[in-house]
């Protein structure tokens, strides 16, 4: 026990170093599955402990599963046998080894996995009774499969506490010993050459071990507790769900919150053999990577546009409207036909338009967009990008968006998603995005990560009445009563980054845990609750957390990298796209990629692009340009910028409106027609860089040199989509059009026609009757006619 | 088309229009007028109704409770615009972000080509402050603008307090789903044209301003509000923009469809809607709301500061609030639910407002006229020129070989380019010289007269178009021996052709002021030729030159206004109006002093040298 408690500590460290290492690295790096924060890397101190859980008893008992980290050994341990062809099989094999439990019927999996599918909703419902009474006998009333699953949960509940019981009684120790730790270092590194180990430490949340520091500390050491007895071998599971809320009160008053949904699946959906069993991760989704060949998939809906100088930056951006893009696996051959296909299944998948994306509105980025899973492709033949930024997001995209949940709305932070908060907001995303990520730091294998996100920002003066007080309840209006029984973390963060000492806002209930993160390269604290700890939830047993503001209004922000792009000029002739770029930063200089994809009915004059930053000329040290074809392709403009330190790059071009057939128009013309938002994606140098106050309480040798590791990031900043007016015709004239058009062909160009063609003879007037009798008679007395 | 094909029967209809064609000139001029004048009777006219869908059903309720907050904001408004001489641009900016708003500033200034000394203003510096309402959920890409300006002295006040009023209680409310820009502009329509420069980030008059920080898309519509106290009995509808650009009739339609559902007084051209069309006090009125607007239209200035939106195809409308002796007040609750509730309509577009008129006249609020009921009035006129034009025509295709009876002998059938020419550019060149010397000679003028510079701009203006005058002379000299029967003709012909094509294209553009110049220019461009008398001629001439015509249309429309002024105020006010148009032109790109200057003219000059032509 001992040598694994070390273990978990020394891969801790393993994990730390890596990563903060790759903090910096671009999105090409591979991603290793122990990230738990939104968009960065988390690091965790332990803080002060104002007030502690009072009962460890009850702490303990309440603890839903921590599946997470037993299913991981697990699965460690069935990777030490070789890599199994086929997996399922001997995962099932491994479950009955290792449970050693007569009552699971493993056999009955296979067939019954399709069924669990459908029954998960049933069975969430029971689970939450489950929840109430932990009762064994109440099981074998419930019905097979569910007897099947629970069992399983409760074994691994079992094993749970037994483990986190004796972590908390151990990691004190741990603390005291830590030369001892050193010393077994070396031993453990033996153990690290085999596999096992190393899944084990992929698993080890960084920042739960830190709370359970945090944990010890607090409660009294149980020190005549005897050791717990090993526990039974953790049960097969080959996925794993996490939940998380993060909550950021904003300058201005307004709140921001992001949930994000992750589920990591063992499977390898880039190889041969079908995936067919689907327990966490959605069958829906499952199918299309795999029928499509899909690697990497991210798809948002987006209403509303993010304001950075309001709100700073958002954890993961993205631009109004719908956005598409897609890493295809080398396999596919026809990149263009499955891309089709594949936005068509999605749109029935997602409920949205997006069988609006076609050839017209589809680019190849050959820069901007790299895999942010695994995987080093460079070719961008395989990558196809789209924008509809007309796309209206509301609860029909929702709907579906929630059930890929595992627990549907049913439980866990989920129960907050009620369609008529969510939308009486100022800001409404939602994304998916699905990667493969790393199962070990070797990344041997690779896993299928399932991430669903939802930003939502609640605008103090609408949704707030002013009144500068915000709650869960006030903002969802649902409270958190539990975690997602099938999650194996459940949290919910507050950021209190500029509240250190309670001066900004008053949070309650305060919460002892605090964690530490360094997000879009700034250095951020928060306040954790964690779902799966009864003594979150109080004696309520319903988690409402207030935040009070203090302070008042907050002024606009100054952040490093936002952007504003506008058309100028007037009258439905030409015009001139505007892309603003700023760089508010005081003394560096930091690269930008700038994409825009401009639909063909703009025809852009590419000679007229001009870049300029403070007056000067700023040449672009990569252009890709793809020229627009009518009614085929967009424009496609990629350039690579150096913005200068505190400056404003202006990227100018101007077009020209085309003059659509009639067809062509969409049934509002006199709306204007679509431009989607272009996409900066930046190496930003990092706050935490930056910072040279030095009243920050620091130690000292920390402050000397810059810190490199954290010295820049990644973000991606999206434009506004613009509104372009095109020569409309009067639709509601045809009449009037078809009448006009006739008379004047009928009357100028006939006429016309008629004196130009027509030759002129003078004609003699043919005599009348009289006159002809009269020449008669004339002829015949020979005399000369008349 | 047998009719034309047909040589006997063309040459008959042909005979006819030359041998009838003074009376026919004379009843279509007759027709023309009397169709002008019948379209402010009412029966001859349209009511007016909602054309656009998703303002018309869409029923709203205004629920702004904040009039007399309001009042008061605009009272501190006023304190601290006094204290600070100017706009109170740090306290604007506190009180619209106090509201909730994304506040940006912008400074411009702007040199005037010379001293205005209407608004007492030469180097103008300002500032506008502008606070965006940002629509929740919506991606910046339509706005819509409230605008007030910050004016000197005590005016205006009010419309400040209530602008702020309603962004406050804007920002409360979950429905926007466009943008809403609520703009404070300092020195009116320059402000204006600063601001909606830097919005669009053109620049066509020279004006100096620093760009904008914050946008919201393309500005769907606009209004301009103008208050100076706290109750009025009536609201006012301005819609005479630059250029005699109109905005869609729509925008006048909401105005008139909230002004009664909430009850308040509403005028165009500060007349009430009346309705006893069949008497002739109530058809007078009519004719005189429907000639303030003809009159106001063809100046081609803007009447607010809405005008100045037009020209980036944005409806606007300026609202301005009328304190008279009424016994019916309107206090600033109302005024404020009635804007709110236009702009929730506004707000609930779907498209830019197309579905309704751009081209149409008002003779009252409820009644318009389209641009297929007034155009026949301004075609007979037209008419008129192209009946002389054939006239000549034929009458130069068909030599009078009677003067001499050898019929060879007759050769001056082409008179020359030369001669034709002559005239033609000279007039021309006298047309740039009016166009360019007042504003450049300046400095000149005030150096050798005692007078201040908009005077000597003025004074300057009249004396080349005095000077225009004496030009036959100078041509006779230059063309000695070409003054022959066929020379006039032809350029009379030429210029007949001319003012038909310039009336025509200016008509299509500003109705107004196309009619106005046809109504003067036409029947001289048809009796003019070098055999009438030629002293009483030229006295007619000179009465219908362009010139003149704006100091009558200067006193009528005083008249109109009922504020009749004296021979020497007339005056006056005819030199400023003067000043006014080539100030226009200079900031905001009025094209009336550049048309009349460089054209209108020019081709009168043509007609002057016809009736003295040798």
């Amino acid at each position: 026990m001992a040598a694994r408690r070390c273990l978990g500590l020394w891969f801790f460290l393993i994990t730390l170093c890596v990563v903060s290492t790759g903090a910096d690295v671009l999105h090409t790096t591979p991603v290793t599955g122990t990230e738990s924060s939104a968009a960065g890397t988390e690091t965790v101190v332990a803080r002060e402990l104002p007030e502690a859980p009072s009962d460890p008893g009850e702490h303990t008992a309440a603890e839903p599963t921590r599946e997470g980290e037993q299913n991981d050994r697990t699965r460690g341990g069935e990777q030490t046998l070789g890599q199994p062809t086929r997996e399922e099989e001997q995962e099932q094999e491994k479950t009955r080894e290792g449970e050693q439990t007569p009552a699971q019927p493993t056999r009955e999996e296979e067939e019954e996995e399709e069924e669990q599918e459908q029954t998960r909703g049933e069975e969430e419902f029971t689970r939450e009774e489950e929840e109430e009474e932990l009762t064994r006998e109440e099981e074998e009333l419930t019905t097979e499969e569910e007897e099947l699953t629970r069992e399983e949960e409760e074994q691994t509940r079992e094993e749970e506490e037994l483990t986190t019981e004796e972590e908390e009684l151990t990691t004190e120790e741990e603390e005291l010993t830590r030369e001892e730790e050193e010393q077994t270092r070396e031993e453990e590194e033996e153990q690290q050459t085999t596999a096992q180990q190393e899944e084990q430490t992929k698993r080890w949340e960084a920042t739960e071990l830190e709370e359970e520091h945090v944990h010890d500390a607090a409660v009294p050491p149980l020190a005549g507790d005897p050791p717990a007895a090993d526990p039974p071998s953790p049960p097969p599971s080959k996925d794993d769900f996490q939940e998380e809320l993060v909550i950021r009160p904003l300058h201005s008053g307004d709140i921001y919150a992001s949930f994000q949904f992750r589920t990591v699946w063992d499977a390898d959906f880039m190889g041969d053999q079908k995936v067919s069993h689907y327990r966490l991760f959605p069958k829906s989704l499952g199918q299309v990577i795999t029928k499509f060949s899909v690697r990497e998939l991210h798809i948002s809906f987006t209403q509303g546009y993010w304001r950075t100088m309001q709100w700073g930056q958002p954890y993961l951006p993205s631009p109004p409207g719908a956005e598409l893009w897609v890493w295809f696996q080398d396999t596919v051959t026809d990149v263009d036909g499955t891309w089709k296909e594949l936005t068509n299944v999605l749109s029935g998948i997602f409920c949205a338009s997006l069988n609006f994306i076609d050839s017209t509105n589809t680019v190849q980025p050959s820069a901007s967009f790299k895999p942010l899973g695994i995987g080093n492709v460079t070719d961008h033949s395989f990558l196809r990008y789209a924008t509809l930024p007309r796309e209206i997001v509301c609860t029909e995209n929702l709907t579906p968006w929630k059930k890929l949940l595992p627990c549907g709305s049913k439980a866990g932070l989920s129960v907050l998603l009620k369609s008529e908060k969510l939308f009486h907001s100022t800001f409404h995303s939602q994304a998916v995005h699905v990667r493969p990520v790393c199962q070990d730091p070797q990344c041997r294998t690779t896993s299928m990560e399932l991430r669903q996100t939802l930003n939502v920002v609640f605008d103090l003066h609408t949704s707030g009445q002013g009144k500068r007080e915000w709650s869960l309840f006030k903002m969802f209006s649902r409270t958190l009563t539990e975690a997602c029984p099938l999650a194996s973390s459940s949290k919910v963060y507050v950021d209190v980054t500029d509240n250190p000492q309670g001066e900004q806002f008053e949070l309650s209930p305060a919460t002892p845990l605090l964690t530490q993160a360094v997000v879009l390269g700034d250095r951020r604290t928060y306040s954790v609750y964690d779902l799966t700890q009864q003594a979150s939830f109080g004696s309520s047993r319903s988690l409402n957390m207030l935040l009070r503001w203090k302070a008042a209004d907050g002024e606009m922000l100054r952040p490093l990298l936002h952007s504003e792009r506008y058309v100028a000029g007037y009258g439905l002739q030409a015009g001139e796209i505007h892309t603003l770029i700023y760089n508010h930063h005081p003394y560096r200089a930091f690269p930008v990629l700038l994409l825009s994809a401009v639909p063909w009915y703009l025809r852009l004059y590419i000679h007229t692009l001009t870049v300029s930053s403070k007056g000067k000329d700023n040449r672009p040290s990569y252009i890709h340009y793809q020229p627009s074809k009518d009614r085929e392709r967009p424009h496609l403009l990629e350039m690579l910028l150096q913005l200068p330190p505190n400056s404003v790059t202006e990227v100018t071009v101007e077009f020209e409106r085309a003059l659509l057939k009639w067809t062509e128009y969409t049934p509002d013309p006199n709306h204007g027609f679509y431009v989607g938002s272009s996409v900066i994606s930046a190496l930003v140098p990092s706050v935490v860089a930056m910072d040279t106050n030095s009243t920050l309480d620091r130690p000292l040798f920390s402050s000397f040199f810059p810190c490199k590791e954290e010295a820049s990031y990644f973000m991606r900043v999206y434009t506004e989509p613009l509104l372009v007016n095109l020569p409309t015709p009067d639709f509601s004239m045809p009449y009037n059009v078809i009448c006009l058009t006739c008379t004047v062909v009928a009357v100028g160009y006939g006429s016309l026609y008629n004196l130009l063609t027509r030759t002129f003879q003078v004609d003699e007037p043919s005599p009348g009757l009289a006159k002809r009798i009269a020449n008669v008679i004339r002829r015949f007395r020979g005399v000369p006619l008349l | 088309m047998g009719l034309l094909s047909d040589p006997n029967r063309r040459r008959a209809l042909i005979g006819m229009l030359t041998r009838l064609n003074a009376p026919i000139c004379m009843i279509c001029y007759m027709a023309g007028v009397a169709w002008f004048m019948g379209l402010a009777f009412e029966p001859f006219t349209l009511r007016t109704y909602m054309s656009e869908n998703a303002m018309g059903s869409t029923m709203v309720e205004e629920r702004f409770p904040a009039g007399e907050r309001a009042l008061a904001t605009g009272r501190e408004f006023a304190a601290h615009k006094k204290k600070t001489g100017g706009m109170p641009v740090d306290w604007l900016v506190r009180t619209m972000q106090a509201r909730g708003l994304e506040v940006y500033t912008q400074r411009f200034s702007r040199k005037l080509p010379f001293p205005d000394e209407d608004k007492e203003r030469y180097m103008v510096k300002g500032t506008n402050v502008y606070g965006i309402l940002r629509a929740p959920r919506a991606p910046r890409t339509e706005a819509l603008v409230l605008s007030a300006p910050c004016s000197p002295g005590n005016e205006n006040n009010q419309a400040v307090g209530i602008l702020l009023g309603l962004a406050q209680y804007f920002r409360s409310q979950i429905y926007w789903a466009k943008d809403i820009i609520f703009l404070v502009n300092e020195h009116d329509l320059i402000g204006m044209q600063a601001w909606l420069e830097g919005y669009h980030h053109t620049n066509t008059t020279g004006m100096d301003w620093s760009p904008l920080q914050g946008r919201g898309g393309s500005i769907q519509a606009a209004l301009s509000l103008e208050l100076s106290s706290d109750v009025v009995t009536s609201l006012d509808l301005v819609l005479e923009g630059l250029n005699g650009q109109l905005p869609n009739l729509d925008l006048a339609n909401l105005f008139y469809a909230f002004c009664q559902k909430i009850g308040v007084l509403c005028t165009t051209q500060g007349k009430l809607p009346r309705n006893d069309w069949d008497t002739t006090s109530g058809y007078s009125h009519a004719v005189q709301t429907m000639m303030l607007m003809v009159l106001k239209q063809a100046s081609s200035r803007p009447w607010g500061d809405h005008g100045l939106f037009l020209r980036y195809h944005i409806e606007a409308a300026s609202i301005k609030g009328v304190n008279s002796f009424r016994p019916y007040k309107t206090d600033a609750t109302t005024v404020g639910r009635l804007l709110e509730g236009m702009y929730r309509k506004l707000n609930n577009l779907l498209e830019r407002l197309h579905q309704s008129y751009f081209f149409y006249l008002m003779p009252s609020l409820t009644r318009f006229v389209s641009i297929g009921y007034y155009m026949p009035a301004f075609g007979l006129l037209a008419l008129i020129l192209l009946l002389r034009a054939l006239d000549l025509w034929v009458q130069l295709s068909s030599p009078p070989t009677r003067t001499t009876e050898d019929g060879v002998e007759v050769v001056p059938a082409s008179p020359g380019v030369l001669s034709i020419l002559t005239p033609l550019v000279i007039s021309h060149l006298t047309g740039v010289a009016l166009y360019t010397l007042p504003v450049l000679s300046q400095e000149l003028a005030v150096e050798h007269f005692p007078v201040s510079e908009t005077e000597a701009v003025v004074l300057t203006a009249i004396a080349i178009y005095t000077a225009g005058l004496a030009l036959p002379h100078n041509t006779h000299r230059l063309l000695a021996g070409e003054g022959t029967e066929q020379g006039w003709k032809v350029l009379k012909l030429v210029a007949v052709l001319y003012l038909a094509v310039l009336l025509g294209c200016t008509a299509l553009i500003n109705f107004s002021l196309g009619f106005i110049l046809a109504l003067t220019l036409v029947p001289l461009a048809a009796f003019i030729t070098p055999h009438v008398p030629k002293t009483l001629s030229a006295v007619v001439m000179v009465i219908l030159s362009p010139g003149l015509t704006l100091l009558f249309a200067v006193f009528f429309f005083q008249e109109l206004q009922e504020t009749p002024v004296t021979l020497q105020e007339g005056w006056m006010l005819y030199l400023s109006v003067i000043s006014q148009g080539i100030l226009d032109h200079a900031l905001y790109g009025s094209l009336l002093y550049p048309l009349a200057a460089l054209l209108v003219y020019p081709c009168w000059l043509l007609f002057w040298n016809i009736l003295f032509w040798k």
